[in-house]
Parts: structure tokens; C-alpha cells; sequence
């Protein structure tokens, strides 16, 4: 499980999952109520670290610059594509 | 044999004129070449004003001079180009004037997608003996990647195509490797691009993407040929960035597309496969919010009516000793009755048993009575009332005796009886020492007092 999985370790994705897997426990409504407590408190933590993903998407291109050799030597940014 | 020839100079050889010759090869080639058919490559064609083409038709390790007259060439339904592959139908010709020899192109229809794609299916099975397409090599593309390195052109509707669907789905941060996408630095390029980001470090001041697509728009067969190129195809297969490619349109395949870990129909399409829409993912994670705090809520709703349930089936307290009151109290009532019924069952036992004590008595008397009453008919009085009256006279005549004898009889002849209380003064110092004097006398007592 990620349950235990330290929260800034996990990728996107996993902290998606994490979320469903909270969320899902939580309305089966089979969680002792002192554990639903802490449940909530980690559904809530993966919400704000999924949204706060989600607000960071940001667009930004470049190119990639070449030297002679055809090897990678910078990025120069592109506008207007 | 040097010999033969100088002995016999001149020898017997046939001598033709340069004409003769000519004629001869002319007349032997045209009359054994006349209805051919040729497979080649075009080579360098030219199209001078007089409408008629001049080409050469080449493979490997051959050229052959072609011409198509002007009227044949109107009537070609493929108009030829360098690089063709062709299957050319016509007459060989010579030239006497120049020692050279063409084919007269009479029809001529591409030989290339079929050569083509025979050299590529057989390309395709020798790399998928390799492996280098198996299922097992495919690695699962991001769901969220941070960085998109796009080995494309720079300029042009493909990297537009991607970039603008990127954007409506979620943005992202794209690196494009420039490369030519057709010609024959398309493939050394491509590859290069492909080697290039997976040789980023992770940490470098260049960031390494997390997902590659490759990408080209439509075009023929022989457009997209750099993409079918071994070098492509093994640098798609090698990638430890999990790759999209995505070349020409949806019914070109290329063999980059057999080594990538997953075939988009286009551009647009591998930018869709990239990302998947913020928005939604957006509303999604809300709604997990919501869920959340209404799971939460309840969760906690869910025991509060069990609370509730089981509180209500506990007992009071009051009810727990309701029932021993009321068998207290049944108890209770009846104890009073009891005792009453108890002392009236008692008290008529006792009148019972009172009423027939009487006749019992009786009984029993009767029964004690009659031994006495049978033996007190047998008693004689008479003897003992005999026995009285002797006693009796007896008495008064011992009476008699003793008054006579008393010193009563005696205080009737004058005498007298002095006493100091009961004691009996017979001294007259004794009458002198008393204080009382008591007289007895025949008819009472008298009370005196000495004389001081």
C-alpha cells in the first residue's frame, strides 16, 4: 500500500490513487471512528497536494540547442507556436 | 595465339566500318530488346522545353539511359521523380551517333511502394526477431509528466498541433529537439534526438524529460522512410524514456512506431496520450474532497445512531429494579392476608379444638368420677364423725381443765399480772426499774407508771 508512503515522496499519480483509496475506505464506513479521523486528515493533506499539483501547471517551451557534434548544448525559449 | 595472329596478319576476321558495326549492334539490340521491361531507381531527371524527359534509370551497380518522348510522357499517370522506384516498359534504341545506347520509355508505373514495403516487412521481421518490439520492452508512460521532450521540427503544424492540445489539457514544460524530419539527415537526426534526452542527467542543467514523442505529419512512403531507418528504430527501442511516437497519419505505420511503448495515430493524438486533462482531474479531486468530508460525517452520523440504537435498548436503571419492587410489592400484599388468614386458620383450629375441649373434660371427668364415686360408696363417715365427737369432748373437757387450772381463773380472785412490755415483772425491784407497767387485772389490762 502507499498508505504509509511519506506524502512528498509520492508522484501524482500515486497520491491520486492514495486519495481514491481514502475516500473509498471512508464511505464503505467500515474505519474504526478514531482511525476515520486520522483518515480524513490524510485524505484532506493528499487533496491539497493534488490540487496544489494541478495549479502549477504552467506551459513553457524551448528548443534545444545543438552544438556541431549534434550534442545537447542549451535551450533557447520559443514563443508563438 | 600471338603467334596465330602474326602469321596470319590481316587475318580472317570480318572488317566492318564503324557504321557497319554500328548498324549491326543497332539492328541486334533493337531487334532482341524490343518490348522490355525494366526495374530501377530514377535518377537524375531533366525536362528540357522541348516536352520530352530525359532520365536515368539506376539500381546498385548500373545505369541506364531513359527517354520519354514528349506524347508518352503527357500520358504517364505518375509524374516521375528522383528516387522513384519504377518499372519502365519499352524498346531499347542505340545512338550510333554518340556509341550510346536508351530504353524509349513507353509506360512507366512506380515500383516503390511494393519494393518498398517488401524491404520493410523484411526489415520489420529481422528487428522483431531481435526483440527489439516485444510487449515485454514497453514501459508504462507517465500519468502526469513534468517535462515532454518532442523530437520534431521545429517549425510547422506537427510541434503546433502538439503544443496547442498540450495546452488545452494541461501545460506542460516541453523541450523540442530540432531534427529534419524527411530527407537523409532525418534519421540520423531523429536518433540522435532520442540518444540525446536519455543521456540528459536527471539533475543537468538541461531538464530530462520524463516523456519523448516522436513526431512527423503525413507525407509518402518515402517521406516518412527516415522513420523505418534501423537506427531510429533501435534508438525508439533503447529509450529509457518511455516514448510516443507518432508519425505521418493514423494509416502510415512506420517502424518506429512497432519500438515505441505506444503508436499515436498523430500528433494531436500523442499530446492527448501525454496528459490527461487538468480540469477534470481538477473536478475529480474536488469531488474527492467532498466525498471525503461527507464519508467523514457519516462515518461519524453512522455510530451516533448506533449510539443511539444501543442506548436504547440499555435498560434504565429504574426499570432494573421495577421488576423486584413489583415482586417486593406483590410480596407485600399478600403478606398481611397471610398473617391475618394464618391467625384465622389458628383461631378456628382453636375454636375447633376449644369447642370440643369441654365435652373432653367432661368426658375425662366422668370416666375420673366414676372409680371415685364407686369408691366413695364404700366410705363411712360415721366413723370418723365418731371419732370427732370423742375429740371434741375430749377438747372441752381439757379446756375446762386447763381454764381452771390458768391463771385467768386466778386474776378472778383478785390476783394480778404485771408486765413491762412481754416481759413479766414478778419482783418489786423489777417494778421499781420499769418505766411501763402493764396490769393485766380479770376484767382487761391497765396501764400505770411507777412513782419516781
Amino acid at each position: 500500500m502507499t498508505d504509509d508512503k511519506d506524502l512528498a515522496q509520492m508522484s501524482f499519480e500515486e497520491a491520486l490513487r492514495a486519495l481514491e483509496d481514502v475516500v473509498a475506505k471512508l464511505e464503505r464506513g467500515d474505519v474504526p471512528l478514531d482511525q476515520s479521523i486520522s483518515l480524513y486528515e490524510r485524505g484532506a493533506a493528499l487533496r491539497a497536494r493534488c490540487e496544489a499539483k494541478l495549479k502549477e501547471a504552467e506551459e513553457k517551451v524551448s528548443k534545444i540547442t545543438l552544438d556541431g557534434t549534434g550534442a545537447a548544448i542549451g535551450s533557447t525559449p520559443v514563443d508563438g507556436l | 595465339m600471338s603467334d596465330l595472329i602474326e602469321d596470319t596478319e590481316g587475318g580472317n576476321a570480318p572488317e566492318f566500318s564503324v557504321s557497319e558495326i554500328s548498324g549491326a549492334v543497332k539492328r541486334m539490340i533493337e531487334g532482341g530488346f524490343s518490348y522490355i521491361r525494366v526495374r530501377g531507381e530514377l535518377g537524375r531527371i531533366s525536362r528540357p522545353a522541348s516536352g520530352h524527359i530525359y532520365l536515368t534509370l539506376k539500381d546498385d551497380r548500373a545505369n541506364l539511359d531513359a527517354v520519354i518522348w514528349k506524347g508518352t510522357a503527357a500520358r504517364l499517370a505518375h509524374r516521375p521523380e528522383e528516387g522513384m522506384e519504377v518499372i519502365a516498359t519499352g524498346r531499347m534504341t542505340t545512338f550510333p551517333g554518340q556509341s550510346k545506347y536508351q530504353l524509349v520509355i513507353e509506360d512507366m508505373r512506380p515500383a516503390g511502394a511494393g519494393a518498398l514495403m517488401a524491404m520493410l516487412e523484411q526489415r520489420r521481421v529481422k528487428l522483431a526477431a531481435e526483440g527489439l518490439f516485444d510487449a515485454a520492452r514497453k514501459q508504462e508512460l507517465p500519468f502526469l509528466p513534468e517535462v515532454i521532450g518532442v523530437v520534431t521540427s521545429p517549425s510547422g503544424a506537427v510541434i503546433r498541433d502538439i503544443l496547442h492540445r498540450l495546452r488545452d489539457r494541461f501545460p506542460r514544460e516541453v523541450l523540442i529537439w530540432p531534427v529534419a524530419v524527411q530527407g537523409e539527415k532525418c534519421a540520423p537526426e531523429v536518433a540522435a534526438g532520442i540518444r540525446g534526452f536519455n543521456a540528459l542527467a536527471p539533475d543537468g542543467p538541461l531538464p530530462r524529460p520524463d516523456l519523448i514523442i516522436v513526431a512527423r505529419g503525413g507525407g509518402s512512403l518515402e517521406d516518412l522512410w527516415g522513420f523505418n531507418e534501423e537506427i531510429v528504430v533501435r534508438a525508439a527501442a533503447e529509450s529509457m524514456i518511455p516514448l510516443i511516437s507518432a508519425v505521418g497519419h493514423e494509416t502510415d505505420t512506420t517502424l518506429i512506431d512497432f519500438a515505441a511503448d505506444y503508436r499515436a495515430p498523430t500528433p494531436t493524438a500523442a499530446a492527448e496520450r501525454a496528459v490527461p486533462v487538468r480540469m477534470d482531474i481538477l473536478n475529480w479531486v474536488q469531488d474527492c474532497g467532498a466525498r471525503l468530508s461527507r464519508g467523514a460525517q457519516a462515518t461519524v452520523a453512522q455510530r451516533r445512531v448506533r449510539l443511539t440504537d444501543l442506548s436504547r435498548a440499555l435498560p434504565r436503571p429504574a426499570s432494573l429494579l421495577e421488576s423486584a419492587q413489583q415482586r417486593l410489592d406483590r410480596i407485600a400484599d399478600r403478606l398481611e392476608p397471610a398473617l391475618v388468614q394464618s391467625v384465622q386458620t389458628r383461631h378456628h383450629r382453636l375454636q375447633t379444638l376449644g369447642a370440643r375441649l369441654p365435652p373432653a373434660l367432661d368426658r375425662a371427668l366422668t370416666q375420673k368420677r366414676l372409680p371415685f364415686e364407686r369408691a366413695s360408696a364404700h366410705l363411712r363417715p360415721s366413723v370418723l364423725t365418731r371419732a370427732i365427737a370423742d375429740a371434741q369432748q375430749k377438747l372441752a373437757a381439757l379446756e375446762r381443765m386447763r381454764q381452771s387450772l390458768g391463771y385467768t381463773a386466778t386474776l378472778k380472785r383478785g390476783y394480778a399480772v404485771l408486765r413491762e412490755g412481754e416481759a413479766l415483772i414478778t419482783t418489786a425491784s423489777g417494778v421499781k426499774a420499769a418505766s411501763q407497767i402493764e396490769i393485766e387485772l380479770a376484767d382487761g389490762v391497765a396501764q400505770v407508771k411507777p412513782l419516781p
